[in-house]
């Protein structure tokens, strides 16, 4: 009892069960599998993808390790082949694209347009059992059948229909993962659609929810592109079809369009969330109204309108036509203003308010510089004539980490220590999260930033051994990735421990003021007693 | 509406007829982009291989093909129809329409499966020795045919599926007159697979 | 709840039903007559116009976009012109090679 005293409700209300503790209809882990509760199934989602992202963290260290001297370090070339493309296949399809929306997304995107629950609960339950499914036939690809399957997470036609590794199955968990992001999508797009409390129009909606909105409409109409397109490539590994193979007149390039008419879009599935979760954090840390929120919102529309018609610079260099290339070279940079202007957003929002730095700040503020440094990059590449020289060399690989784990993944963290006192209703060591953040964010840089220098000087990805000169650029890279790691596991021993542990949170210990701030931490099963009444909008501080 | 008991189990404090709407359109939008992305595959080697396409289409049977495609579209209709009876409270008209519509689908199913076997009878099938010798054009034409039409008969197997399933739930009265959506769902569906065969049939049938 | 279920309930008559199945069938009798004449390479243009008049006709109606709320209209001219602009650029590529 005197726990349940000292936990706090809001001022006006008394503590009651929380989701976590609620009577349900099935008792033990059953209670947790077969939830329909949008925040259960936020924590299955966290918990399944906090493995699978160790996992893939582990590889990429081994990839690292590796690649600390020239010649053969710890392993051969076709393990290599294999844990590249493991480690990509993780990363991509079970970490940043679910990411944002299936942990944060679920958690607190139905509390903050007032409403208890998503549109469809069981569906929603549905689409995690897609990812495990998914997650554990790409698992079992390598340990079954010919081989770890290797070649790349991008399956290029003609070697993924021609490797004797064990492609296929590969392919199809990518298939049941994409799955599973097609349900999230449509299932937040009529939440947001049909759910809103009353009051909550369109323009009070949070930018975390507008995100999540766009989100949702690339979820739905790209991923059945790149769905179809690997189950051509099972089709045509395990029957007689030739779509891709030139000896019956198949276009690997054609390949190549579709795979990118999906996997460009895709990258926004990764990114746009997090932009999301930095627009609720940095009001927040600086108590003062969003800049610009209309600019924001349009510029998350664009962005995914746009980023559907730039799939060709992955292409540059695969036998497109010239016409093509201009084309796309164009549209590229084109995106790029868009994302501009929320980075210029996020700094007229800092700028002269009261910052208050706490760990999800610093997380935020990292986002900023290392999405910067992805995005310069970016257009670097986005220029056909720089990507002639740098294509598949190693600067890809600093760039997209720098978007892809410098972006999604530092919002991933940095929207974890926003709410994790909201999901547990305990308070993480400030202390020790700071350190942990300090280690990561050096890590990140120390590992990802040699890569620009080692690629300019020529040095191409996807090998196992490398010519002798690049040898300083690629042990710094190796170190880094050391103290990368030893900052991910001290954030996770912190936010561990605390779960137990940690001082008791209040319901608003950030001062927010979006709806979510204003019930009980960990919130109650349905969440509101009473569906809220929404008169303004949001970010109002006083 | 009414029927505010069974609707308290889960968060919902209405039955959102509209919502679970919206949500059959997304779900028919991905197989748009689903059937769309083989389209764009269609169009491609259509077009790097135009002649070799206008000979392998002569291989398909016209008939067969408008014949299906007459069959399809009426039970388009008739399904529809089943929707505005439900709506006036005819519930045996409803079903009879819905029976009607499923006859309607297998019989184009067994349709496909003798055209089909017709195919392999003839050697037409992707592997095969006389398709090989036939270039890769008409190749390309062959695999883009067997896997188009038959994922569109899957998919006409999944619409069936989904047709029963509204159809006991009209005969145990869990589906009403004022209480539809359901059906109009597996309706938009039904729809959706007329549609995609509304083009798969000129593109592979008609091109002489 | 802010929304409310089908304010109006639409009922749609049968007779405009067998219009509209009458016009569909018509419109295939159409499209299998003109492959018998020989219009070249138009022949693929005709065929694609046909059918997308029938599919309007399937939308609108069978489907309800007439009558229902025109949210579903909007959301499905949006997406046929995302997938026709990617077809387009597609194109783009392979008409310039
Ligand atoms: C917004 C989030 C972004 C993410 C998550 C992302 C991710 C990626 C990834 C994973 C690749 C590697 C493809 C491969 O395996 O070869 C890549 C390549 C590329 N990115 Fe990005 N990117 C993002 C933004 C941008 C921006 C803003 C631009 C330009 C304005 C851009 C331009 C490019 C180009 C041109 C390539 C192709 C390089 C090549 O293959 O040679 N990207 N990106
Ligand atoms: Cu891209």
């Amino acid at each position: 009892m005197s726990e349940t005293v000292l936990k706090a409700g809001t001022a006006d209300q008394q503590y009651q069960p929380s989701y976590l503790e609620m009577e349900t209809k099935h008792k033990g882990i059953l209670a947790w599998i077969l939830a329909t509760d949008h925040k259960r199934i936020a924590q299955l989602y966290f918990f399944s993808m906090m493995i699978m992202f160790l996992i893939g963290a582990l590889i990429g260290v081994l990839i690292r390790i590796e690649l600390m001297a020239p010649g053969r370090t710890i392993m051969d070339a076709q393990t290599y082949n294999g844990f590249f493309t493991l480690h990509g296949i993780i990363m991509i399809f079970m970490f940043v694209i679910p990411g944002l929306p299936a942990v944060f997304g679920n958690f607190v995107m139905p509390i903050m347009i007032g409403a208890k629950d998503v549109a469809f609960p069981r569906v929603n339950l549905l689409s995690w059992y897609l990812y495990v499914i998914g997650g554990l036939i790409v698992l079992t690809s390598q340990f079954v059948g010919s081989g770890p399957p290797d070649g790349g997470w991008t399956f290029y036609a003609p070697y993924s229909v021609k490797s004797a590794a064990n492609i296929g199955m590969a392919a199809m968990g990518a298939f049941f993962l994409g799955f599973s992001s097609i349900l999230t999508g449509l299932n937040f797009l009529v939440t947001i659609h049909r759910m809103r409390a009353p009051g909550m129009d369109w323009f009070k909606m949070p930018l975390f929810v507008w995100a999540l909105y766009a989100t949702g409409w690339i979820q739905i109409l790209a991923t059945p592109v790149v769905g179809i397109t690997l189950v051509l490539v099972v089709f045509e590994r395990v029957f007689q079809l030739g779509f891709f193979d030139p000896a019956f007149g198949g276009d690997p390039i054609l390949y190549q369009h579709l795979f990118w008419i999906y996997s460009h879009p895709a990258v926004y599935i990764m990114i746009l969330p997090a932009m999301g979760a930095i627009s609720e954090i940095i009001p927040t840390f600086a108590q003062r109204t969003i800049f610009g929120y209309k600019a924001i919102v349009v510029s998350s529309l664009l962005i995914a309108f746009v980023g559907y018609f730039v799939w060709g610079h992955h292409m540059y260099t695969s036998g497109m036509s010239d016409t093509a290339k201009w084309v796309f070279s164009f549209i590229t940079f084109l995106v790029a203003i868009p994302s501009a202007i929320k980075v210029f957003n996020w700094v007229a929002t800092l700028y002269k308010g009261s910052i208050d730095i706490q760990p999800p700040l610093l997380y935020a503020v990292s986002f900023m510089f290392t999405f910067m440094i992805g995005g310069f990059t970016g257009l670097i590449i986005g220029a056909v004539a720089q990507d002639i020289h740098l294509h598949d060399t190693t600067f890809i690989v600093g760039h997209f980490h720098y978007i892809v784990f410098g972006g999604t993944g530092f919002a991933f963290f940095g929207a974890l220590h926003y709410w994790y006192p909201k999901m547990y209703g305990r308070m993480y060591n400030i202390k020790l999260a700071n350190i942990a953040w300090g280690l990561f964010f050096f890590g990140f840089n120390v590992l990802y930033f040699p890569m620009f220098v080692a690629g300019y000087m020529g040095m191409p990805r996807r090998y196992f051994d490398y010519l002798p000169e690049f040898y300083i650029p690629n042990l710094i890279s190796t170190m880094g990735s050391w103290f990368l790691y030893a900052g991910i596991i001290l954030m996770i021993y912190n936010l561990v421990k605390s779960r137990k542990t940690g001082a008791i949170a209040p319901a608003n210990p950030w001062n927010g003021v979006t709806l979510e701030w204003s019930i009980q931490s960990p919130p109650t099963y349905e969440n509101f007693d009473e569906i809220p009444v929404v008169k303004d909008g949001p970010y109002k501080f006083k | 509406m009414s029927d505010h008991s069974t609707t308290q189990s889960h968060g919902l404090v209405h039955r959102d007829d509209e919502g679970s709407k919206l949500g059959m359109w997304l779900f028919i939008f991905t197989e748009i982009l689903l059937f769309g992305a083989l389209f764009l595959v269609y169009s491609v080697y259509r077009f790097k291989n135009q002649d070799a396409f206008h000979a392998a289409a002569l291989n398909l049977d016209t008939v067969i093909g408008t014949i299906n495609t007459v069959i399809l579209i009426v039970s388009s209709a008739t399904i529809a129809m089943s929707i505005s009876a439900l709506q006036q409270k005819n519930k045996k008209l409803a079903i009879t329409l819905m029976v009607i519509t499923l006859v309607l689908a297998f019989s184009f199913l067994v349709n496909k499966y003798f055209e089909w076997g017709a195919k392999f009878h003839h050697g037409l099938y992707p592997g095969a020795e006389h398709l090989i010798s036939l270039g890769s054009g008409q190749n390309q034409f062959f695999f883009l045919y067997f896997f188009m039409t038959g994922l569109h008969a899957f998919h006409v197997i999944v619409g069936m599926g989904f047709i029963i399933f509204v159809m006991r739930q009209v005969m145990r009265d869990e589906l009403t007159y004022n209480n539809y959506t359901r059906l109009e769902n597996a309706g938009l569906y039904w729809h959706l697979v007329d549609l995609i065969w509304i083009y798969l049939f000129p593109l592979f049938y008609l091109i002489h | 709840m802010s929304h409310d279920t089908h304010e109006e309930v639409h009922i749609t008559p049968y007779k405009t039903y067998y219009i509209i199945l009458g016009l569909l069938l018509v419109l295939t009798a159409i499209t299998v007559g003109v492959t018998l004449i020989h219009l070249g390479t138009f022949s693929v243009a005709v065929a694609l116009f046909v059918a997308t008049i029938k599919g309007s006709l399937v939308l609108l109606y069978f489907m309800h976009l007439k009558f229902d709320n025109k949210l579903f209209l909007a959301l499905v001219a949006i997406v046929f012109a995302v997938y026709t602009a990617v077809i387009a650029i597609t194109f783009i590529d392979y008409l310039s090679r």
